[in-house]
C-alpha cells in the first residue's frame, strides 16, 4: 500500500494481466488421466499399497511371510510393499488413479469405497479369477457384496468388521439385570441404569455414529435404499426405517444419553465412554477389543450380539471391513492377480487374524478362529446372523462425506425436527445423490 | 525519452509480475475454468469425459437452500470476528502504549504465544477448556455461583458454539492486529499528542481525532487482512464443531465447500463456491477501498 498507488491503477492492472494470462493459456483444460490400459507382463516389480494400522508391525510381519511365499512360488518377481497412513489414503489412492504411471499394482481399500473406486475407473475387473479361485467358494455372502458392483467383482475381500454389544459385568450384576434380548429390553435396561447411576450412561450412543444407528433401522425392518433396476431410490423414509430410526434416537434424552452430550459423538467416542467407565453399555467393533481392553472397563466386560426387536433375534450389523483390489493400470495383471489371492488366501487370513484380531471373511476360517480366542465368538454370531451394507454406490461416498445420516440423527436427537421430516429430508438428499451418480 | 521512462518500472515489475501471474493467476484461472465444467473423480481418472456445464455448477449452487443459508451465515460471523477482533486488537495496542516495559513485555510475549499456535492445536485446547466433562471453564463458573454451566455443552447450542469459536478465532487473530497498530501508534510522533493533550482533549478524544485517522492506512490493512481471513475460516469450526456442528447448525462457506465437495470429488462444485467466495472477498475489498478514496483518503 504505497502512497501513490491508486487502486483503480491496480485493479485495471491485475484485470488486464488476467485476461492476458488467460488468453495465452485458452485451451488449456484441468488435467485428465489417459488411464492407459495395463499390460500382462510376467516379471519385474510389483507395488502394492496396505493400510498403516496402529500397531502395524504383527501385520507386516504376515504380510512379508505372504509375499516371500509368493516370491519363491513366482521367479522373477519382486514385491515392494508400502504401508500409508489412513488418514490420507483418499488422496493417496485417488492420486493413484490419476497417475498410473507412479500407481501401485494392488491396494488395501475399504469396502464402502468399491463403488466409488470403479466409477473412477481405477478397480480392475476380476470377475472370472474369482469365480475360479476354489477358496473363494467360502466366502461369507456380505463381504462378497462388499466387493460386488453391478454383478462384477472388484477385489478380494481381506477381512470384515463387525459391531456387536459391550457391557459391564459388574454394574449387571450390582443391580441385578441380565444382558438384553430385545430392543424394548435394550432400551429399559439403559434407563435403569442411568437411573439408579446417574454419573454412568446406560447405553452409550452417539448423533453421528452412523453404523451404531444403522442396525436399529434394519431390525425393525427398514433399509437405507432400495433398488430397482439399476437405479437407487432412498427408503430412509419408509415406515419401518422411521420406527428404526425412533429406537435409536428414542436413547438420547436426560433418562441415558443427554443429547447436549451425545448428540455430537461418533462412535470412536462412545466406544471411548465405554472403555474409560462412564458408560455401562456401547455398541463396539470387534476392532474395538483392544481399546476397550486398555481401558478402566477392562476384565469387567462382556459382548453379545446387538439384539433385533424380536426376542432371541440379532439386529443386522454392517459388514465393515477392507478388501484388496488390482488396479487397472496395473502392468502384471496375472502376477497382481495372483498376489491379491495370496493376500487375502484363508492361510494369510488365518494369520492376520492371530496376530492383528481382523476377522477372517471365510465362513470356516472364521468358525476356526472363534474356537481360538472366545472373545470374538459374539460378533461371529452376529456376521453368522446376516449383516448388512450400505448401498453399493457411487452416490454412498456423496451422501457419506455430506453427513446426510448424522445430520437426520442430530436434527432429531436436539428437537429440531420430527422423525418424519427429519427422515424425509434425508431421503431427498439421498435420492438426489443417487441422480447425481447415475 | 518519454517512452522509455514509461516503460522503464515495467521492465523492472516484470519479474514479479510473472512470478504473480504463474502463482495466482493460473490457478484462480484453473478455478474458474473448472466451476463450469463437470469434473469430478471420475473425470480427473478419465473414467469418463470432461464435458462443459456452463453455469449448471452455479445453478445448482443458488438452487441448493443450504448454501443460501451458510453463505448468510458465514458473512455473519465473519463480520463479527472482525469487529471482535479490530476490537481486541486495537484496544489492547493502546493498552501496550500505555504500561510499563515488564507488563508490556508479557502482554506481547502471550499474544505472540498464541499467534505462533497453529489453528489445530489452539482449537483443540479451546475444546478441552471449554469440555462439559473435564474443562476447566465450566468448573469455574459453577465454583463463581453461576449451577447452570454445571456439565454445560458449549458446542450444542448454535449461538453457543459459534461464540466459542469466535473467541478462538479473535484468540489467533488479534496479536496481528495489536502488533502492527502497536508499531503505527509507536510511529505518530509524540509532538502532535502532547499538542492535542495540552488543547484539553480527553483520551478518547486524542484517539478519535488524532491518533485513529494517522492510523488509517494501518486500519484499512489490518481490516481487509481480517475480512479475508474470517471469511475463510476453516480449521476452527471444522476441529471445534466437529465438522460443521449438530446437523450442520455451525457450518460456514469453506468447511462446506469442503464437505459438498471435496469429500466427495466433486471439484467442480467446490471450485464453483471457491469463485463465489472469491467474487465475495474481491467487491469487499474494491467496495471499501472505494468508500476510502470517496473520503478523500489517499492509502
Amino acid at each position: 500500500m504505497t502512497p501513490s498507488g491508486r487502486p483503480s491503477g491496480v485493479v485495471a492492472l491485475l484485470t488486464a494481466a488476467a485476461l492476458a494470462t488467460a488468453a495465452a493459456l485458452t485451451g488449456c483444460a484441468p488435467s485428465t488421466s489417459t488411464g492407459a490400459a495395463g499390460g500382462d507382463e510376467r516379471t519385474g516389480l510389483l507395488r502394492v499399497w496396505l493400510f498403516r494400522e496402529v500397531d502395524n508391525g504383527p501385520k507386516a510381519a504376515v504380510v512379508g511371510k505372504a509375499v516371500a511365499a509368493f516370491a519363491r512360488e513366482h521367479r522373477g518377481a519382486r514385491v515392494d510393499v508400502t504401508y500409508i497412513p489412513v488418514e490420507t489414503r483418499a488422496q493417496r489412492i485417488k492420486a493413484a488413479f490419476n497417475d498410473p504411471r507412479s500407481a501401485p499394482d494392488v491396494i488395501e481399500y475399504g469396502n464402502t469405497d468399491t463403488a466409488g473406486y470403479v466409477r473412477d475407473g481405477g478397480l480392475a475387473d476380476v470377475t472370472a479369477d474369482f469365480a475360479a479361485w476354489p477358496e473363494a467358494r467360502d466366502t461369507d455372502p456380505a463381504a462378497r457384496r462388499s466387493v460386488t458392483v453391478d454383478g462384477k467383482v472388484y477385489g478380494a475381500p481381506l477381512f470384515v468388521g463387525v459391531r456387536a454389544l459391550y457391557y459391564r459385568t459388574d454394574v449387571f450384576r450390582e443391580l441385578g439385570l441380565r444382558p438384553p434380548r430385545t430392543q424394548a429390553e435394550l432400551a429399559e435396561t439403559a434407563r435403569r441404569i442411568h437411573r439408579e447411576r446417574p454419573d454412568l450412561y446406560g447405553l452409550a450412543v452417539g448423533g453421528s455414529y452412523t453404523y451404531g444407528a444403522l442396525p436399529f433401522l434394519w431390525a425393525n425392518g427398514g433399509a437405507l435404499a432400495e433398488k430397482k433396476g439399476r437405479k437407487y431410490t432412498a427408503a430412509v423414509d419408509s415406515e419401518a426405517a422411521k420406527r428404526g430410526i425412533t429406537a435409536y434416537t428414542g436413547l438420547f434424552g436426560e433418562h441415558n444419553c443427554p443429547p447436549a452430550k451425545c448428540a455430537q459423538l461418533g462412535g470412536n467416542a462412545t466406544v471411548e465412554a465405554f472403555a474409560s467407565g462412564r458408560a455401562a453399555m456401547a455398541i463396539g467393533g470387534d476392532f474395538s477389543h483392544r481399546a476397550v481392553e486398555n481401558g478402566k472397563a477392562a476384565g469387567r466386560y462382556a459382548v453379545v450380539p446387538l439384539p433385533g426387536a424380536e426376542e432371541g433375534s440379532i439386529a443386522p450389523a454392517f459388514a465393515g471391513g477392507n478388501n484388496i483390489g488390482v488396479l487397472k493400470s496395473s502392468s502384471h495383471r496375472t502376477l497382481a492377480v495372483e498376489l491379491m489371492r495370496t493376500l487375502t488366501g484363508k492361510r494369510t487370513q488365518s494369520e492376520l487374524f492371530d496376530a492383528m484380531g481382523f476377522l477372517p471373511t471365510y465362513t470356516d476360517v472364521r468358525r476356526e478362529a472363534a474356537r481360538r480366542q472366545p472373545y470374538v465368538e459374539p460378533f461371529v454370531r452376529t456376521l453368522s446372523a446376516g449383516a448388512a451394507f450400505v448401498p453399493v454406490t457411487p452416490a454412498w461416498a456423496a451422501i457419506d462425506a455430506g453427513q446426510v445420516l448424522p445430520v437426520m440423527f442430530q436434527e432429531i436427537v436436539s428437537g429440531r425436527r420430527s422423525v418424519d421430516a427429519a427422515a424425509s429430508a434425508a431421503a431427498k438428499k439421498m435420492n438426489s445423490a443417487f441422480r447425481a451418480a447415475g | 525519452m518519454r517512452t522509455h521512462s514509461r516503460w522503464t518500472p515495467w521492465i523492472y515489475l516484470a519479474p514479479a509480475l510473472v512470478l504473480l501471474g504463474g502463482l495466482l493467476l493460473y490457478p484462480v484461472y484453473q478455478l474458474g475454468l473448472i466451476s463450469f465444467l463437470e469434473y469430478t473423480q471420475a473425470q480427473v481418472s478419465g473414467g469418463r469425459p470432461t464435458s462443459f456445464q456452463g453455469f449448471g455448477n452455479y445453478a445448482a449452487l443458488f438452487r441448493d437452500g443450504q448454501f443460501r443459508e451458510v453463505l448468510l451465515t458465514t458473512v455473519l460471523f465473519a463480520a463479527a470476528c472482525v469487529l471482535a477482533t479490530l476490537a481486541t486488537g486495537c484496544a489492547l495496542a493502546v493498552l501496550l502504549t500505555r504500561v510499563r516495559a515488564l507488563p508490556r513485555l508479557a502482554l506481547m510475549t502471550a499474544a505472540l504465544g498464541a499467534w505462533a499456535t497453529p489453528a489445530v492445536t489452539g482449537s483443540t485446547v479451546w475444546l478441552f477448556l471449554f469440555d462439559p466433562d473435564f474443562g476447566p471453564v465450566d468448573k469455574l463458573l459453577t465454583r463463581l455461583g453461576m449451577s447452570g454451566f454445571d456439565g454445560y455443552s458449549w458446542t450444542y447450542d448454535r449461538y453457543s458454539a459459534f461464540a466459542l469459536v469466535l473467541l478462538e478465532v479473535v484468540w489467533c487473530s488479534f496479536p496481528f492486529v495489536m502488533v502492527t497498530v502497536y508499531a503505527g501508534i509507536r510511529a505518530v510522533p509524540a509532538e502532535v499528542l502532547e499538542a492535542a493533550a495540552l488543547d484539553g482533549a480527553s483520551q478518547w478524544r486524542i484517539w478519535r481525532a488524532v491518533t485513529a485517522p494517522m492510523l488509517r492506512p494501518i486500519l484499512v490493512v489490518v481490516t481487509l487482512q481480517s475480512v479475508i481471513w474470517d471469511f475463510k475460516v476453516f480449521t476452527q469450526i471444522y476441529v471445534m464443531t466437529n465438522g460443521g456442528g449438530i446437523a450442520g447448525q455451525n457450518l460456514t462457506l469453506n468447511v462446506y465447500a469442503y464437505q459438498k465437495a471435496f469429500a466427495s470429488s466433486q471439484y467442480s462444485l467446490g471450485s464453483a463456491i471457491g469463485v463465489v467466495m472469491l467474487l465475495i472477498l474481491l467487491a469487499v475489498t474494491l467496495a471499501y477501498l472505494r468508500l476510502l478514496r470517496s473520503q478523500g483518503e489517499e492509502i
